[in-house]
């Protein structure tokens, strides 16, 4: 009785969560694909089988620029986000010896979330707007005649906009990696006469890896999915694949969106598998 | 320390069990018998004020986002109204999908095409409906004095007004006893923009949203069956597109339309696109945008924070737009009752003469008439200039004394109008084109 018991209580235990996950992650899902092989008119889904939807999305260069432009995206704001997250956790971890400090400018980096989203959006259009901050700055020390407009609603804004909403989630698992980095190591790696360019390489890149990995896979999945931010800070011309499925559930095409939405789904794990193949991140776990 | 010996002890604990018993037991629901006021009997309630107890749950874009009306609405009918403010994609997204969400549906004549079919809404009895007859002729009858308007293109009212009897969900071309909704606002919509910014020049027609001396400072809104509309009026008075009907375009129309909205947005013609009402007021008045697609009460926002804006009548004439409430299919016995009582309340002239307030026309506007002062009238509905400074139902002063409103009187301006917001029979078409040109 207790024998059998204790070769089902790990299963037992498994098993509300394994419940949440099919009901509330996989059988959503698996909606969404089988709505994605529907049909659709002007206002209603027609429950009858059809490839239309992914043939739709495979024959029009539409959808290729728009992916394409999503990876310029998920390029450039992964890039910048790792460029800035890096330094700031190394400076966190390794340079700040005062451990309530360290929790304090930490916590410092948070400071973003405390307001929402939108709000931290729409604040940056009185900054870099025609006649905002910057333009007026620029005009008054008269470096320029005309206001200039690249700043708001172009790719370099949502650009932006988007590195300053995810390179948090980037710095986060960096800092928890570095800061479980054996500090023995450091002082080895000195003592055998490495410069601090090479402790860096060679011992802090390698063992911060796992946290690259994981902030990579957070604003790799973010920013495939992004809408609003690419509305808000492209002036709503900049386009991506989450805003196309926006426009898209936006006029009752579910089928439509819905085969979007699995390509894009699959398109994401794939990178996200990418990830996991170049770092082992069990390490870190 | 007192001694508790094990007698004593079960002594204390029956004593303290019998007590719990006896107050559970004497408990008056148990006690009294059943009928008497302790303990009332569940008979059937007899109410000679029926519909107070109803609750009314009404969706959408107009009424539903002013809570001044609601409450004036509860306070003279004597009923709940719940109201859910949603954007327009919402609004029809649920009125579709979710017939169970609400009891009353607050949209626009250009979703019937969408919404009707699904049969979640139940046609309205004329005859149940007193002000019927008075209802301005553009709805119930496509005439207006034979003004203009009674040739416009597009999902005009009068289309979508009726159904063919009490269970169709097919329009009817004619006039019957059944309506589809209870028209109680619209407008006639054009072209707004910064006089201060746009150099001098004056704004008469839409073609000039393409203006190469506009490059980079105008903006079209993001919602296809509007701004495709707007766009249809700036090809065609640029003389780029002979559309054959443009409230119902044929797919070489679209490709045709969409192709120079692409070769627009790549010239950088465009500075944004916008998509909710808020949007636009910030676009116009942060000076990002001169010349724009916009509405009425976002001019009047652009104006009241004391930036000059103008809603530029222009000679190809208006884009309208008309909101009504229809019934929920869910709708019987006295919460139809209430429904009705609701939707005659509504063409009674308050809450005309509130919207009215805003530049908003009612659908019965003699009745709105007697709740507006005369200079309230002449200034919103008859293009006279202000007697007094114009305030808005919220406090808002809106325009100074002498002023007069842009494009001038009701007539004018409803008689003016050339083409309506559009579900046309290509909607899918329009709408994956028109996210090609959004994506491009």
């Amino acid at each position: 009785m207790t024998k059998t018991w204790k070769t089902y209580q790990p299963y037992a235990l498994a098993l509300p969560q394994t419940l949440v996950f099919l009901l509330f992650l996989i059988l959503p899902i698996l909606m969404i694909g089988l709505v994605s092989f529907w049909q659709f008119n002007g206002y209603a889904m027609v429950r009858e089988f059809t490839l239309g939807n992914y043939t739709d999305i495979f024959t029009s260069n539409v959808y290729v620029s728009t992916y394409l432009n999503t990876f310029k995206y998920v390029l450039l704001v992964w890039f910048f986000c790792l460029a800035i997250a890096f330094p700031v956790a190394y400076f966190l971890a390794f340079h700040i010896q005062n451990q309530s400090l360290q929790i304090i400018l930490f916590l410092v980096c948070t400071v973003p979330f405390w307001t929402s989203n939108i709000i931290r959006m729409i604040s940056w259009i009185p900054v870099l707007g025609k006649e905002g901050l910057i333009n007026s700055l620029l005009m008054h020390l008269n470096l320029v005649q005309e206001p200039v407009t690249w700043l708001l609603y172009s790719d370099f804004a949502v650009v932006l906009g988007m590195v300053h909403l995810y390179s948090f989630f980037m710095i986060a698992p960096i800092f928890n990696s570095m800061m479980r980095i054996e500090r023995n190591l450091i002082t080895a790696a000195e003592d055998m006469g490495a410069s601090g360019w090479q402790i860096l390489r060679e011992v802090i890149l390698p063992l911060s890896a796992p946290g690259i990995a994981i902030g990579s896979i957070f604003v790799v999945t973010l920013v495939m999915g992004e809408y609003v931010t690419v509305r808000l800070m492209g002036g709503g011309q900049s386009a991506s694949v989450g805003k196309l499925i926006q426009t898209q559930i936006g006029s009752l095409q579910y089928p439509l969106a819905a085969a979007n939405a699995v390509i894009l789904l699959i398109v994401t794990l794939i990178l996200v598998i990418g990830i996991l193949r170049v770092v082992d991140i069990r390490k870190e776990l | 320390m007192t001694k508790l010996s094990r007698r004593a002890l079960i002594r204390t604990g029956l004593a303290a069990g019998a007590a719990v018993a006896a107050t559970r037991c004497a408990s008056p629901k148990a006690e009294a018998p059943s009928g008497t006021p302790a303990n009332p009997a569940t008979s059937p309630e007899v109410n000679t004020n029926q519909t107070k107890d109803v609750t009314l749950r009404l969706i959408g874009t107009g009424v539903s986002q002013i809570n001044e009306i609601r409450k004036k609405a509860e306070e003279d009918l004597g009923f709940k109204i719940e109201t859910r403010a949603l954007s327009t994609e919402e609004n029809n997204q649920i009125a579709i999908t979710q017939p169970g969400q609400y009891d009353l549906f607050d949209g626009e004549y250009f979703s019937l095409p969408l919404v009707v079919p699904s049969g979640n809404l139940q046609p309205i009895d004329i005859s149940k409906i007193k002000e019927f007859a008075n209802i301005v002729p553009i709805f119930t009858e496509n005439k207006f004095d034979g003004a203009k308007v009674e040739n416009a293109q597009g999902t005009y009212p009068y289309k979508v007004m009726y159904v063919k009897d009490q269970d169709s969900k097919e329009f009817a071309s004619e006039a019957t006893g059944w309506a589809t909704l209870i028209p109680f606002q619209y407008n006639a919509d054009t072209l707004g923009y910064r006089p201060d910014l746009v150099g001098g020049t004056k704004i008469t027609s839409w073609a000039q949203l393409f203006d190469p001396e506009f490059k980079g400072k105008t903006s079209i809104l993001d919602i296809p069956s509007i701004g495709i509309m707007d766009a249809a009026m700036v090809t065609e008075s640029a003389g780029l597109v002979k559309f054959g009907d443009k409230g119902n375009m044929t797919k070489a129309e679209i490709d045709q339309v969409t192709d120079i909205l692409k070769e627009q947005k790549k010239n950088g013609q465009f500075r944004a696109f916008w998509k909710t009402f808020d949007e636009s007021v910030n676009l116009m008045s942060s000076g990002e945008v001169v010349l724009q697609s916009m509405w009425s009460p976002a001019v009047t926002a652009v104006r009241s924070k004391g930036v000059e804006c103008i809603y530029a009548p222009l000679k190809e004439g208006y884009r309208a737009w008309g909101g009504g409430v229809g019934l929920s299919k869910n709708l019987s016995g006295i919460q139809l009752d209430a429904a009705y009582e609701y939707l005659n309340w509504m063409l009674d002239g308050w809450m005309g003469a509130f919207l009215g307030r805003q530049g908003y026309y009612s659908a019965v506007p003699e009745n709105a008439q007697k709740f507006m002062s005369p200079a309230e009238w002449d200034f919103w509905y008859e293009g006279k200039p202000a007697a007094e400074d114009m305030v808005d139902p919220f406090g808002k002063t809106l325009e100074k004394k002498g002023a007069v409103r842009d494009g001038g009187s009701f007539k004018e301006r409803m008689g003016n109008v050339v083409v309506w917001n559009s579900t046309m029979e290509e909607q899918v078409y329009l709408v994956k084109k028109w996210n090609e040109f959004i994506a491009s």
